[in-house]
């Protein structure tokens, strides 16, 4: 992992942020830290609510409007704190040095404007480009995401695309300024699984061919063995497991991590059940104070109740918050 | 709700394009008024007052001897001209305001949305015509008039819309992509949010044609002896019983007129997947 020796290109520490809520404020992410090196390709992996998301749209000033908080933390980007940034400085950041890619392309796209125009707008805002030129740029991305017959294509509307092809165009959109990180959240769970396989291998040579680094929000785990270089597990707002992708997933440390393993399917399923993990993750509202997974794991002690353990070097680049590691 | 082409509009429900024909054959009568119409529409001839319709005069004579078909004709310059311009004026008012006031929200949201509730709690006829007998009659006190009363439906269905868009994923993805919330609002929410307004603005335009005659009928609008459907039914009534046909005729022009926006804005309903 050579790309994990050189300086970040991203460092979060410490990044907490809330929701104020009718029921209350609720605390969706706490304490989260990762470095991310240039051309690095991390998964970011967790059940649904875990704070994946909130994690990567924290860091873009992109959490919903009045409701969402930054509570604290640092996010460097580039050497600039992405956090304390103003508007003005979040805009020159979005698009430009990091592009997003969402889950549902078809809900991402604005329907009444054609993919061509849509990719044009960020590369005439970017670049300053003419409007012929950004159509002739906006072609070459196309093609740079293997969009078939891009010069036609350009002139289409989101509704007359397929599944992939959308999402191929708003990864087209993403790249269109240029940047050195491409944050994917969930870009291939609504597109089905030979299309997943080519959007995923997309990602793969556009980190091959122009050093993005990138960040895939996922909760398939078999998505990342394939394609992550590393890899983070969130639980609860929190990351409890964090390392190089193979050997994490080869011999997980972390209890989760190695429930969530056991609890995947194989490619051919033999006939036993699926080794679920007991009990529910706890409601964002209703952490217990120690460790959060505590009340569904199997090694719970008396002392994971009494405060909630910190990721901790265990060696070869990994980091486990589990109190087993490291005190014993 | 995408880009028209003309594959789609193809695909028009069968009301949409016989209402479309229809106002189209209307905007063809007013643009061709000169050559269409038989007779000069103000030129008195009492020589031939009152005549019923007949081979040379195909809708009869008024009280002055105008022929009716040429003041019909004329007039369709005039109530189409009411209809779109009124529609065109309140619509741009009321999609700017609603855009704004939804997008911006707090306290400017609140503030318009008061003035809109103000304006929109006065009967709107009444205000329309207290307005105008202010600024006095004629078409540019009516479009004054029109312009101060009418924003309100533009407003609050733009507003409504804006509000759902705002949060729509494909904002948060131009947000995402560093756009500021100026372009925005006018590149990607706007065009998606007046759907429902062009749809509206339709029926809106029936609307408009009724009050610009019946102002008119009324004397507060186009005053004579300018040829004007709302105008000639004023003037025919005195002679209902004898000479029928000067106002049956603009009435049924009226109506017809009516009859087009209101199909088309029945199929372009169909179509965008809203309703009025």
């Amino acid at each position: 992992m050579s790309a994990a020796t050189s300086a970040p290109l991203l460092a979060v520490r410490d990044l907490a942020v809330s929701f104020h809520t009718p029921y209350g404020v609720v605390r969706a992410v706490d304490g989260v830290g990762f470095d991310l090196a240039p051309g690095e390709f991390m998964g970011l992996v967790g059940e649904s609510g875990s704070g994946k998301t909130v994690t990567c749209r924290a860091m873009l000033g992109l959490l919903p409007n009045g409701r969402g908080r930054v509570d604290g933390g640092t996010a460097l980007f580039e050497g600039v704190d992405l956090l304390r940034m103003d508007d003005e400085g979040l805009r020159r950041v979005r698009g430009r040095r990091i592009g997003m890619v969402f889950q549902n392309p078809t809900s991402h796209l604005d329907p009444v404007m054609s993919i061509g125009e849509q990719i044009g707008e960020v590369v005439r805002l970017h670049h300053g480009l003419a409007a012929g030129a950004a159509r002739v740029r906006a072609v070459e991305l196309l093609r740079g995401v293997r969009m078939p017959d891009p010069e036609t294509r350009i002139d289409s509307y989101a509704h007359q695309l397929s599944g992939g092809m959308r999402q191929r165009a708003m990864i087209a959109m993403a790249l269109a300024g240029g940047p050195a990180l491409l944050v994917a959240d969930e870009p291939t769970t609504a597109l089905d699984v030979t299309v997943q396989a080519q959007i995923l291998r997309l990602l793969l040579d556009l980190r091959d061919s122009q050093g993005l680094a990138i960040v895939l929000v996922t909760h398939d785990l078999g998505i990342v063995l394939e394609t992550c270089n590393t890899v983070a597990v969130m639980y609860a707002g929190r990351i409890v497991e964090r390392g190089p992708a193979a050997t994490v997933l080869a011999a997980p440390r972390h209890p989760y991590t190695i429930g969530l393993l056991g609890s995947r399917p194989g490619a051919f399923p033999r006939r036993e059940r699926l080794a679920a993990i007991p009990g529910q993750p706890p409601g964002p509202g209703a952490l217990p104070t120690g460790c959060a997974f505590a009340p569904r794991c199997g090694h719970a002690e008396a002392r994971c109740a009494a405060a909630a353990p910190t990721l901790r070097a265990v060696g070869d680049g990994r980091w486990v918050a589990c109190v087993r590691e490291g005190w014993s | 709700m995408s880009g028209a082409s003309l594959a789609e509009v193809a695909r028009l429900p069968r009301l949409a394009i016989v209402g479309g024909a229809m106002i189209l054959a209307w905007i063809m009568v007013a643009l061709l008024a000169p050559w269409f119409a038989p007779f000069d529409p103000i030129e008195q001839d009492l020589t031939r007052t009152l005549l019923p319709p007949n081979l040379q005069h195909w809708l009869g004579t008024d009280n002055y001897g105008r022929d009716v078909l040429s003041r019909l004709i004329w007039g369709a310059r005039l109530d189409l001209q009411m209809g779109l311009v009124a529609v065109a004026i309140t619509f741009s008012i009321g999609t700017v305001i609603g855009a704004i006031a939804g997008y911006v929200g707090g306290f400017l949201d609140t503030l318009l949305m008061r003035l809109l509730d103000v304006t929109i709690s006065f009967p709107f006829f009444v205000l329309m015509i207290a307005i105008i007998s202010v600024l006095g009659s004629g078409l540019a006190g009516f479009y004054i008039a029109v312009a101060l009363v009418g924003w309100v439906s533009y407003a609050r269905i733009v507003r409504a819309r804006t509000l759902v868009l705002r949060q729509s994923d494909f904002v948060l993805a131009a947000r995402s992509l560093g756009f500021r919330p100026a372009r925005i609002l006018l590149r990607h929410i706007v065009p998606n949010a007046i759907a429902p307004a062009v749809v509206f603005s339709m029926s809106d335009a029936v609307l408009y044609i009724l009050l610009g005659s019946s102002l008119s009928y009324l004397g507060l609008g186009v005053e004579p002896p300018t040829a004007e459907w709302g105008v000639m039914i004023a003037e025919g009534q005195t002679y209902i019983a004898t000479a029928w046909w000067m106002t049956t005729f603009p009435g049924f022009a009226i109506a017809l007129l009516a009859l087009a926006f209101s199909l088309f804005a029945d199929g372009l309903a169909e179509v965008l997947g809203t309703s009025t």
